[in-house]
């Protein structure tokens, strides 16, 4: 059951190079799974597939364990919310919500009856006879929910939805979304740029960059167990610091080396040679230093719960530091920085290999 | 739209609430501003107003004294006779012919220029190879001035070599005499008509088709609509404002259909292409019967008026979204 992509793959024209290569995912029933990436990655190209808005060039979806290839979007039995809201701007909240319906010639009845409850859903039953334009952003949003809730079916897909919307109304509309899909037992996939999307929605995440599944995971796991450079970068904000370092010699060692100053040790030996160390900004600490210490104070960021300084290391890499409250120190100030919890170990294909605090491969779903 | 009044004016009153002193130097201001105003707009307005009172304004009330007399083959005015033209002129026979000729040419003209448009920007608008080529043919007819389409028009209809001739022998058809037979000339006169405002109506229709969202289309498939019902219920909607901008500008350009009917029928044959405004040319320029030509020309200016305001207030309504 469910949806299960298997080995999907969207090239335009035959000598292209792919948007998307090799895409595998199964999504259960009832759980929000959210695809995230940077703009250019090919997530929405992904969710027009399922869709069935454009073709699939290779690779089969499945959805309740029928093949749905070539199947014309109406048949898919699911819904679909857009970036722009794809409302019809010359009719009612009304009747852009019994569109779909009505085009489906449902008992006039049972539309009443579909309508008034998808707007009471989202609160809209006062602008029931309003035209799209004398509504609101997140009105609008919320008539393109209800057009979705309206249909019925157990399957909605959404392409951006809060993109349009202004920051305190995201964060609202967020909860809101979460809260339709757990009371209905919606199967909804959410594609989205924002990582914070992403890691307070879904159940589970698809990380894409560069035509690939980069990981599939909780949010937490990924957060936790980021399986390569970029889902270490891409999620968590300030970004997390990348070092190059080594292990020195010949022989497999437990510590690792960033700078004369910075080390991590592991819980299990790795093999001599180079590799990259990401630590995330709220792993790393510093305290002032009077004499020696090993980096300058570069910039100062208040935020009043909590504090993000910049620093430059005496090698001349930039690293990111967030502590706790409201720090008072000053630019240019001489400081020792250091290391305290979970690092993470990539080899030089930009792989996660270890972690501080050790890592069994079977955590880790990587696609290179 | 009228709910915003109010506050808009609100607004206003609260950004115009300065202190004592200063209204009263904006006040000064103002009346200074103005002053000059009234000498710029008279400077910019003047040329317009001279060109406008010369060629419209003067004509039109000349017209309208020219209806209430007789005139003589000068064109003077004679003897007032009041309303007595007006009389005459509605309750001729010929008239309310040339009015009805009028009406099916203006009518067929303005249907067929619109069918054939949207049908020709709803091709072009398809994703089909080469489509561009025929996106520049079809506004070719933009290009090509009213005497040439109307001779090689009068070439295709000629009733012995004319190719729509020719094809009906070849399809063994009865040949037309597309010019000479009364019911015929209409058709003709039309079809000549539809075709040489089709580029512009295609043109406009395809940028009206061109500018719908895509994503309307997408959520509508997701959501079951047929391709039909599609266009029906979005597209259709969609570009009502451009259908009623084309009808509108279609029919004022028919109603002055002149070159067109001096250059293919004259008006014949029988007076069945004699349509208004080539009425009162042949009256006016050919007859030297000015009185009656002015009473038409009125006539014609207040039909079109009255079209104008029907036009307006279903634009009002419908297009509204």
């Amino acid at each position: 059951m469910g949806i299960e992509l298997k080995e999907i793959t969207k090239t335009y024209g035959q000598d292209a190079a792919p948007v998307l290569s090799t895409v595998n995912a199964e999504i259960q029933d009832g759980e929000l799974f959210v695809i995230v990436g940077p703009s250019g990655c090919g997530k929405s190209t992904l969710l027009r597939m399922i869709a069935g808005i454009i073709p699939i060039t290779s690779g089969t979806l499945t959805i309740n364990d029928q093949v749905m290839n070539g199947v014309p979007p109406k048949d898919r039995n699911l819904s679909m919310v857009f970036q722009s809201y794809a409302l019809y701007p010359f009719l009612s909240v009304t009747d852009n919500v019994a569109f779909g319906l009505k085009a489906r010639k449902m008992a006039p009845a049972e539309i009443t009856r579909r309508v008034q409850d998808a707007l009471a859903m989202v609160s809209l039953t006062d602008f029931a006879d309003r035209k799209p334009r004398e509504l609101s952003g997140g009105q609008r949003q919320r008539v393109a929910l209800a057009r979705a809730i309206a249909s019925d079916s157990k399957i909605c897909l959404m392409d951006e939805p809060l993109s349009n919307l202004d920051a305190q109304l995201r964060v609202k509309m967020r909860s809101e979304i979460r809260e339709l899909q757990r009371k209905l037992g919606l199967t909804l996939i959410y594609v989205t740029h924002d990582q914070t999307e992403a890691m307070t929605m879904a159940d589970h995440v698809m990380v894409l960059n560069d035509q690939h599944v980069q990981q599939i995971d909780t949010p937490l796991d990924i957060y936790n167990h980021p399986a390569n450079h970029f889902v270490a970068q891409f999620f968590g904000t300030p970004q997390i610091n990348l070092f190059a370092a080594t292990i020195a010699g010949d022989e497999a060692s437990e510590r690792i080396t960033i700078d004369d100053t910075l080390h991590v040790q592991l819980n299990q030996p790795l093999a001599a040679g180079r590799y990259t160390v990401g630590i995330r900004p709220n792993q790393m600490a510093l305290k002032p230093a009077t004499t020696g210490g090993n980096a300058n104070v570069l910039n100062v960021e208040t935020l009043g719960e909590q504090t993000i300084i910049e620093v430059t290391m005496d090698s001349g890499q930039e690293v990111r530091i967030v502590q706790a409250g409201q720090v008072q120190i000053k630019i240019n100030q001489r400081v020792t920085v250091s290391a305290l919890g979970p690092a993470f170990v990539f080899d030089d294909q930009q792989t996660l290999i270890a972690e501080q605090g050790g890592v069994s491969d079977d955590q880790l779903v990587s696609v290179g | 739209m009228i709910n915003s009044f109010p506050s808009v004016k609100r607004r206003r009153q609260t950004n115009q609430a300065p202190g004592p002193k200063e209204e009263v130097r904006a006040n000064v201001k103002n009346f200074e501003l103005q002053k000059n105003d009234k000498y710029y707009a008279w400077l910019f307005l003047g040329p317009s107003f001279l060109v406008l009172g010369i060629f419209v304004f003067y004509p039109m009330l000349r017209t309208l004294y020219l209806s209430l007399f007789l005139t003589d083959s000068f064109g003077r005015p004679t003897v007032f006779v009041g309303l007595q033209n007006y009389l005459n002129l509605l309750t001729s026979k010929v008239y309310m012919a040339s009015i009805q000729a009028t009406g099916v040419y203006v009518i067929g003209v303005t249907a067929f220029t619109i069918i054939c448009g949207l049908l020709l920007a709803a091709v072009a608008n398809q994703k089909i190879r080469g489509i561009e080529f025929f996106r520049t043919i079809f506004t070719a007819t933009m290009g090509v001035s009213v005497s040439v389409s109307a001779i090689f028009w009068l070439f295709m209809f000629n009733p012995s070599i004319g190719v729509l001739n020719q094809i009906a022998l070849f399809l063994h058809l009865p040949t037309v005499n597309w010019l000479t037979n009364p019911h015929w000339a209409m058709v003709s006169v039309i079809t000549t008509s539809v075709w040489m405002h089709l580029g512009f109506t295609f043109l406009i229709f395809f940028g009206a088709l061109q500018s719908v969202p895509k994503t309307l289309y997408d959520a509508a498939d997701v959501s079951g609509a047929s391709s039909r019902y599609q266009f029906f219920h979005i597209t259709l909607p969609m570009i009502s404002p451009t259908f009623f901008f084309v009808a509108v500008i279609t029919m004022i350009s028919s109603f002055k259909s002149f070159g067109l009917i001096d250059l293919m029928t004259a008006g014949g044959p029988t007076n069945a292409t004699n349509l208004l405004v080539y009425r009162i040319y042949k009256d006016a320029f050919v007859d030297g019967n000015y009185a009656v030509a002015s009473t038409e020309s009125i006539v014609l200016a207040i039909i079109i008026a009255i079209i104008t305001f029907i036009q307006f207030k279903l634009l009002a309504k419908r297009v509204n979204y």
